[in-house]
């Protein structure tokens, strides 16, 4: 059994988390995400041009870069957070340019080393992922795709082949960190791509209070929160991952009591 | 009627030139991308589309855009005799409202009820005001804050047409800051807006419509060169900064193999300095939905262009360029900041126009090979939009104080 069916065989849906590599003590604040209780760990590749992302990730991208963060860092992190976790399913998520610049088989194979489960590239739709997808598939490592409120059902089969890991549903067509979809529009959106796919079907966008957790729990296999959790890091910085550690814990016990 | 072997095809039906091109955005876009590539698909075969084009172009736009002998310019180089198309004389002063035009149309064929762009110097911010303004349309452009101080007089014509000009404040506030910002905008009101690109970048289909919009300067071009010389010119010479008014040129010439292209990108400092050349000193990638020569570093962050010129000052280059140079049908150069300051007051001493800094870009490099060529050869520059917009930026570079 692979590490993404155990987090999404668990009684309660998974927890998945973002982060920006390089943002902050990004090895601490890894270590208080899985503290937290965090099932799932995704690890932002920092980008130039995040242009899917809202206002938070964008400056945790600007703050990681100024700080120097390579593509080499990012592979460090993971390498190392594979050694002190090596049962939680870690993620790298980011731009194509990043992923592709040395070759997507080169990416590939250093994400396998690295220990990295899966890869989010947020502007490789199917249509273009001949290269990186058939790279990661060959390397081992799951293409996660995603899947928006514009996906009809004409498309979503071109999503799903050659999926893998998980799906992630975008609850609203818009960018990371602002509003949230209704939970009417997730639980249909959810419903719908249940019977067109075994994967487990994790949802984000707009996620923040436990609140919000446990109702997206309530109708999906995950629930994915990534700029309320890159907000602590840009205001608490060296301290933030204690904080960290308590809002997740917040988030997983809201998830954990949600279908009681 | 294109040859089997013709080089007028591409791209592919993904939208591929050769390795470039393509749509890399994300997911909630796809959807749209590829209902606006049916939607042109249809406009493509519509001659109700084509003829309400045309008469914009004749009636609003002012064209065919004059075909143009410099003879003292051609006196002075002392070589080739050097022709212009003076597509600086459209209406708003460049060749970017052909193609907003062209979009315009599509984006009312596709029901939609709000336009965004994004602009770097302000021209297809105000083009694409124009016709907003003509169409009644509410327009939104992004701009960066960094581009909004350089460029006052054009955000206060945009701001009198109507348009809303959003400051772009994140990453480097300026051009490739304004179209991340405006594909953020994008993809929370596809509903209802379209995005009307400014050059031949951009996911698929944008390379391709912005190239068949903007071709209508080619094919006048060939057209009255022809009626005018009963022949064809030895050199096409144009610009190069997205590469849109440069494809509109070459692409009707692209299968007279007699016919050679020179493409001028903007060096800036110098090629060993800050500059804004994707081509000479930059390597294929991805960026803004397309995989094309881009600035960047070694781990794939994209790098800041520059360029006196802030036209020609994006990281990237349209996709079919990016062909274009590598199956070497076409011949790319740069020309720096000052070279091209030494074009723009060229022209206004030789002929009595004054062209914008990025057609500056191409007069210098005319300037250079006129000589080598004899004088019964034919060179055809692209004079793609006036200087009135840049007095301010060569009186700063001149040390004059106005």
């Amino acid at each position: 059994m692979n590490r993404f069916s155990s987090a999404f065989s668990k009684p309660s849906p998974a927890l998945v988390t973002f982060v920006t590599a390089g943002d902050g003590p990004t090895d601490a604040i890894l270590d208080a995400l899985v503290a937290g209780g965090a099932d799932v760990i995704e690890l932002g590749m920092p980008f130039t041009d995040p242009m899917a992302d809202g206002p938070a990730i964008q400056s945790a991208n600007l703050r990681s870069l100024g700080a120097g963060t390579t593509t080499a860092d990012v592979l460090r992190i993971a390498t190392d957070f594979r050694a002190r976790h090596p049962e939680v399913p870690l993620v790298l998520m980011g731009y194509a340019n990043p992923m592709v610049r040395r070759g997507a088989e080169w990416f590939a194979a250093a994400c396998a080393q690295a220990g990295v489960d899966g890869v989010i590239c947020v502007d490789m739709p199917p249509e273009e992922d001949d290269g990186l997808g058939v790279a990661l598939r060959s390397a081992g490592v799951a293409p996660i795709r995603l899947a928006t409120p514009t996906t009809d059902a004409a498309r979503l089969p071109a999503v799903l082949d050659g999926a893998q890991g998980f799906l992630y549903y975008v609850s609203v067509a818009g960018i990371t960190g602002l509003q949230q979809a209704s939970q009417q529009s997730i639980a249909d959106a959810v419903a719908a791509l249940k019977q067109a796919t075994d994967l487990p079907v994790a949802v984000g966008f707009g996620i923040r209070t436990p609140e919000q957790a446990a109702a997206v729990a309530e109708v999906a296999d995950g629930v994915v929160v990534g700029s309320a959790i890159v907000e602590i890091v840009g205001a608490q910085g060296a301290n933030a991952p204690v904080h960290v550690r308590d809002y997740v814990a917040s988030l997983k016990s809201a998830i954990a009591a949600s279908r009681k | 009627m294109n040859a089997p072997n013709s080089l007028r095809t591409q791209p592919d039906e993904r939208g591929h030139f050769g390795d470039f091109g393509g749509r890399y955005v994300a997911e909630t876009l796809m959807p749209l991308v590829l209902d606006l590539e049916r939607e042109y698909r249809a406009a493509k075969a519509d001659p109700a589309f084509h003829a309400e084009f045309d008469d914009l172009l004749e009636h609003y736009v002012g064209r065919p855009s004059p075909l143009y002998f410099a003879p003292r310019l051609t006196a002075e180089l002392g070589g080739a005799q050097v022709w212009f198309k003076r597509d600086e004389l459209n209406h708003t002063g460049a060749h970017k409202i052909n193609n907003c035009i062209g979009q315009i149309l599509l984006a009312i064929r596709m029901g939609k009820k709000k336009i965004i762009a994004e602009t770097g110097a302000g021209q297809h911010g105000v083009a694409t005001a124009t016709v907003c303004a003509r169409f009644g349309l509410p327009c939104t452009i992004f701009m960066g804050a960094r581009d909004i101080e350089r460029q006052q007089p054009n955000v206060f014509r945009m701001r009198l047409l109507g348009a809303d000009v959003r400051a772009v404040e994140s990453g480097a506030r300026t051009l490739k800051d304004a179209m991340n910002e405006a594909l953020r905008h994008w993809v929370a009101n596809v509903h209802d807006t379209f995005y009307i690109i400014g050059t031949a970048a951009g996911p698929h289909p944008y390379p391709e419509l912005v190239r068949d919009f903007q071709s209508v300067i080619g094919r006048e071009a060939r057209a009255q060169m022809l009626a005018r010389t009963g022949r064809l010119p030895d050199l096409l010479v144009a610009a190069i900064g997205g590469g849109s008014n440069a494809i509109g040129l070459f692409h009707p010439f692209l299968d007279d193999s007699d016919v050679k292209m020179l493409g001028v990108e903007a060096a800036g400092y110098g090629l060993d300095a800050e500059h804004a050349a994707s081509l000479a000193g930059g390597s294929p990638g991805i960026l803004h939905g397309n995989k094309t020569y881009l600035l960047q570093d070694e781990d794939g962050q994209i790098t800041e262009g520059h360029s006196i010129s802030a036209g020609l000052d994006y990281p990237g280059i349209g996709p079919e360029h990016a062909w274009l140079k590598d199956i070497g049908r076409v011949d790319y150069t740069s020309v720096t900041d000052a070279e091209a300051l030494d074009a723009f007051q060229l022209l206004c001493r030789t002929e009595g126009i004054i062209p914008a800094l990025e057609p500056s870009h191409a007069i210098a490099a005319v300037a250079k090979v006129a000589p080598t060529m004899d004088k019964s050869a034919i060179i055809l520059a692209n004079l793609c939009g006036r200087g009135d917009k840049d007095i301010f930026t060569v009186a700063e570079a001149l040390g004059v104080e106005m």
